[in-house]
């Protein structure tokens, strides 16, 4: 690194920029949907961390959204919440909000 | 600042003195012969005009008759300040050749506006217009350049927007490659959606789309029924059959977000890149700029089971 020259001094551009460090590690939480018969559809939250526990989360999910939903256990991803209905956008802001989860590790996915 | 200005000067001043000659003498022909025979009752607001431009533009006026031959310029400029009087009677003459000038001009002519209202607010009280239409164009035909000129000149802090548009004018007419928009490089068709049956959906271009980001349409598909949560096939004529219901927006969504994801460069946002596979990971590098960045594989995720619950068991 030339940091002789003073206009170097202020910015590294080889250093980490910070954001990719932070969202490697931690594991995405995907919001999908799903196509049922007609114009039903369901919506599936994988990778919720563990130390929520799932069950008060999907009852308050329930509530929130007026729709059905159950835990579905999985073998390779643990447990998965099934929602009614197409929530994916309900279920971002209610995971930003009330469980301060960043909203750049939360994807959805579907059209 | 200073110094990256000393650095676009000459180049710009080359410019600026090749400009203003072309216009003035146009100007002349026309704007002048007029303003000098027909009206002469705007004579004497030019005689004074021009001895309180002496005084307002005392470096611009220098910087003028450097550029050009200096007899003509007391004229042009009677020319330019008169002829907003003047263009009541010149307009239909003027307005043929002035407005296709003022076309390439256009970004500029606000900040002639606000850098004739801090250089030479003067010349409003004095020339008298009445039309406000009129005096920009006037003199943003004869003045315009050299008003430019003049805000070099002066002692002030130059504003950030004046630099910015004195930068962009000099790189267009330079280089305009450089200037030009990139928006046409991102060109793909849009999806042709149709509906197959009840359930079905028929994406039709797929391999067309697929062609046009240089990938393998394997990929686009795989992408595709990841995001999409089904599963469909390709039919005889290379077209995708989706099994659910989707319209052309919801795909276009999608590709979007692949497109994102796995053609364009990060660095440079150029689409002209490939994947490469090396030992189970994905690299996506760019042929226009070289960088590399790995890109997660296409996962699935969770499948909800649908439809009959013995299927489920069994």
């Amino acid at each position: 690194m030339s940091t002789s020259i003073e206009n170097l001094k202020t910015f590294d551009p080889f250093a980490d920029t910070g954001d990719d460090d932070i969202s490697q590690p931690t594991n995405y939480i995907h919001i999908r949907i799903q196509q049922r018969n007609g114009r039903k559809t369901l919506t599936t939250v994988q990778g919720l961390p563990v130390e929520y526990d799932q069950k008060r989360i999907l009852r308050a999910l329930k509530k929130d959204f007026a729709c059905n939903g159950t835990i579905v256990k999985d073998d390779e991803l643990g447990e998965v919440i099934q929602l009614q209905g197409d929530q994916r956008v309900k279920v971002m802001e209610f995971l930003s909000t009330q469980l301060n989860i960043l909203k750049k590790n939360i994807k959805i996915h579907g059209f | 600042m200073a110094s990256v200005d000393e650095s676009v000067t000459p180049t710009a001043e080359e410019q600026l003195e090749f400009d203003p000659t072309i216009k003035k003498k146009k100007k002349k022909s026309k704007a002048v012969s007029f303003s000098r025979d027909d009206l002469d009752d705007a004579a004497p607001q030019d005689e004074t005009q021009v001895d309180e431009l002496t005084d307002m533009f005392a470096g611009l006026k220098k910087k003028k008759k450097k550029s050009t031959s200096s007899a003509p310029l007391e004229p042009a400029e009677d020319a330019s300040a008169g002829d907003a009087g003047a263009e009541d009677n010149v307009e239909d003459f003027d307005f043929g050749s002035q407005k296709k000038k003022k076309k390439k001009k256009v970004a500029d002519v606000s900040a002639f506006e606000q850098q004739l209202e801090e250089a030479g607010v003067n010349e409003e009280e004095d020339a008298g217009e009445d039309d406000t239409f009129e005096k920009p164009e006037g003199e943003e035909e004869g003045e315009g350049e050299e008003e430019e000129a003049g805000w070099l000149n002066s002692d002030r802090e130059y504003s950030y927007e004046e630099l910015l548009h004195r930068f962009f004018k000099i790189l267009r007419t330079n280089n305009p490659e450089l200037a030009g928009e990139r928006g046409q490089r991102y060109k793909i068709p849009p999806p042709s959606v149709m509906r197959e049956g009840n359930k079905k959906t028929i994406f039709a271009n797929l391999k067309d789309i697929s062609d046009r980001m240089h990938r393998p349409y394997e990929h686009v598909m795989q992408f595709l029924f990841a995001e999409l949560g089904t599963s469909g096939s390709v039919d005889g004529n290379s077209r995708l059959v989706i099994k659910g219901r989707f319209q052309q927006k919801q795909l276009e969504n999608v590709l979007r977000r692949y497109i994102m994801e796995y053609v364009t460069c990060k660095t440079c946002k150029s689409i002209s890149t490939h994947l490469a596979k090396e030992n189970r990971l994905y690299f996506l590098v760019c042929e226009s700029c070289g960088s590399r960045r790995s890109v997660s594989g296409i996962k699935t995720g969770f499948q909800a089971h649908i439809g009959k619950r013995k299927k489920m068991l069994g």
